[in-house]
């Protein structure tokens, strides 16, 4: 492990900002730390780079502790949520400016800084006032910066949630190639986000934070594919993973007591008792074989449907294939897939996943 | 028309003497009144012609105003950053009292600390000096540049600072390559303002000097005797808000190039 971080523990007031945390990441590879908001994302992302000092813990680099180093001097590059760049200059002078504080020579500077430029797609930007430029392209250029510099440990703190949806997806997109295909073998990229999308499109590994507790790390697809707790399962899914509260029994799924369902085979070999069921909004369809539900709220977006619906005590979330209006209080019956079932136990630990069977119920 | 008028007229009487003045309201030089240059001369002679001398207050005041508004500015904008930046905690005393402890200085009426500052320089050796009169200026000026600068640096995000720590400068570098070129309007309205408040200072400068060191409008005042000298006051009054106006301009030139206005959005 190239960046080892142990026992990181930051408390700045009454709450944990860092409760314990430890992780090894290594060089060439793309780690995403994957959380809602306050979850603690940013507070890690500025103890790597050493503007927020841990009460305990230590931080190690290819085996140097960095607690000692000053930010200024630890080779780093991040990029923020807003769109940090220095207004005084112009957009040349921006990614210049690590590397003419680095003293590097007037001759590779120019190289680097207008590749870094072309790569972000700003070229013929050069002479730009920052203020000239749109949000989106005002982050190109901090990402431009930060790629300019050629650091060991690139840290992009939510890069993409203040961008409109459109620019997002796009932006998204050439993220993912230049960290991809362009991306130094020598360095780490680390990507904070709050959406499950951007996890699994950038691959790599993720890590998911939770109230400044890391709750599971592993391959972006092994982490949506088996999701070690519900509350897992809730940040790695948007909408969130329904979570309904059942039991087995009989050689059945009964939920809320009314709402039974044939156990998949997958389930086998769960004993009878309580567990909480958990299905994702897109395995979740409109069936004429199905449980009546009553609409509560439906959101169309894009070409699907978002249906929030409720059975007494039951409230899901479905995202429907279709555009289709619904009225508030209308009857709908929806179906759930049943071999796409994940059954926690009633701690909220995943027992059996429809991509494993753990067979320990 | 309102901002205008005070000034033209001032402007006329500069030209009047005495019959024009007292002889009922008169408006334009050579159809009204026969202008005379006497106001103006008057200014320029020395005492023992029979004027009085502002060419050498007029100096004084520009040099202390300036030398006092560039300390204030100076030591005000690092306290202000300082304040702006980081968490002080001493027992009860937070950020926010040290604030206002620069501008309490400002609520409390001047005769308060007119006592005071006579006596202290008074044992320094410093009454009826520049350099003590420098001093006292920057007391009274400091907490203005204070109080603009922590307001501005505030609006400036503290994520500025951090990408230029990121991007590799200390926090000295950080602070003057970055934060100082993005805060230059604030820096230009703190600057007029010290100015601006040091050039029509009266009071401090009446009652710390006698007459070594005398300031513009303690000479302008001195003007008035058994008779009103209505055209050299005049004359006076127009030369002492000339320096005021001239900065007002080349501000106004620097503001519209547009550099500054929307600077940080």
């Amino acid at each position: 492990m190239d960046l080892l971080a142990k026992e990181l523990v930051y408390k700045p007031d009454t709450e944990f900002h860092l409760n314990n945390i430890s992780f090894g990441m290594k060089k060439g590879e793309i780690y995403t730390i994957l959380g809602r908001t306050l979850s603690g994302k940013t507070t890690l992302l500025k103890a790597i780079a050493g503007l927020v000092n841990p009460q305990s813990g230590r931080i190690l680099f290819d085996g140097a502790d960095l607690s000692r180093v000053p930010v200024w001097k630890r080779n780093i590059a991040m990029v923020y949520q807003q769109f940090i760049n220095y207004p005084h200059l112009n957009v040349f002078d921006n990614v210049a400016f690590p590397l003419r504080q680095r003293g590097v020579s007037d001759k590779e500077l120019k190289s680097r800084v207008y590749d870094a430029i072309e790569r972000v797609g700003l070229k013929d930007f050069e002479s730009r006032k920052i203020q000239a430029l749109s949000g989106g392209q005002q982050q190109r250029v901090a990402l431009a910066r930060s790629l300019a510099k050629q650091a060991k440990i690139l840290l992009l703190d939510e890069p993409l949630v203040n961008l409109d949806y459109k620019l997002r997806e796009q932006l998204r997109e050439e993220f993912g190639r230049i960290f991809t295909s362009e991306f130094s073998s020598e360095s780490i990229l680390v990507y904070s986000s709050t959406d499950p999308m951007e996890a699994m499109q950038l691959g790599g590994e993720t890590i998911v934070l939770d109230e400044g507790q890391i709750l599971q790390q592993g391959p972006a697809s092994e982490i949506f594919e088996n999701p070690a707790t519900t509350r897992v399962a809730e940040i790695t899914n948007d909408p969130a993973m329904n979570l309904l509260p059942g039991v087995i029994e009989d050689s059945k799924i009964v939920i809320d007591s009314k709402m039974k369902l044939t156990i998949p085979l997958h389930f086998r070999e769960l004993s009878s008792g309580q567990y909480t069921f958990g299905i994702r909004a897109s395995d979740i369809s409109l069936s004429k074989k199905g449980h009546g539900f009553t609409v509560e709220l439906a959101e169309i977006s894009g070409s699907e449907t978002f249906l929030h619906a409720r059975h007494d005590d039951v409230s899901l979330v479905g995202q429907l294939d279709l555009v289709k209006n619904f009225n508030v209080g209308e009857a709908v019956n929806l179906q759930f897939d049943a071999q796409k079932l994940y059954a926690f136990s009633a701690d909220g630990n995943l027992v059996s996943s429809p991509f494993q069977e753990f067979g320990r119920g | 028309m309102f901002v205008v008028a005070p000034f033209l007229w001032a402007l006329s009487t500069s030209f009047k003497d005495f019959n024009s003045v007292t002889g009922g309201a008169t408006y334009i030089p050579w159809v009204d009144f026969e202008p005379s240059l006497e106001g103006w001369r008057v200014l320029l002679r020395s005492p023992a012609q029979g004027g009085v001398n502002i060419v050498e207050p007029y100096f004084n005041s520009i040099a202390v105003t300036c030398s006092a508004s560039f300390i204030s500015i100076f030591l005000g904008t690092l306290a202000a950053y300082a304040l702006s930046r980081f968490t002080f905690k001493a027992g009860f005393i937070k950020n926010s009292d040290i604030t206002f402890f620069f501008i309490s200085q400002r609520i409390m009426p001047p005769i308060v600390l007119s006592i005071p500052f006579f006596i202290m320089l008074g044992k320094l050796g410093l009454l009826d000096s520049m350099v003590g009169l420098v001093m006292v200026y920057v007391v009274l000026l400091m907490p203005i540049a204070v109080w603009i600068m922590v307001d501005f640096f505030n609006k400036v995000p503290r994520e500025i600072d951090e990408t230029a720590l990121i991007d590799g400068c200390n926090p000295y570098q950080a602070f003057y390559k970055v934060v100082l070129p993005n805060s230059v309007p604030g820096l230009i309205v703190a600057g007029m303002f010290c100015m601006i408040f040091g050039w029509t200072d009266f009071f401090f400068a009446f009652i710390l000097t006698f007459t070594e060191v005398q300031l513009l409008p303690v000479a302008i005042v001195a003007l008035n005797s058994s008779i009103t000298p209505w055209w050299s006051l005049s004359a006076s009054a127009l030369v002492s808000v000339a320096p005021l106006i001239v900065v007002a301009f080349i501000v106004e030139r620097y503001l519209s190039k547009g550099n500054l206005s929307g600077a940080l959005k």
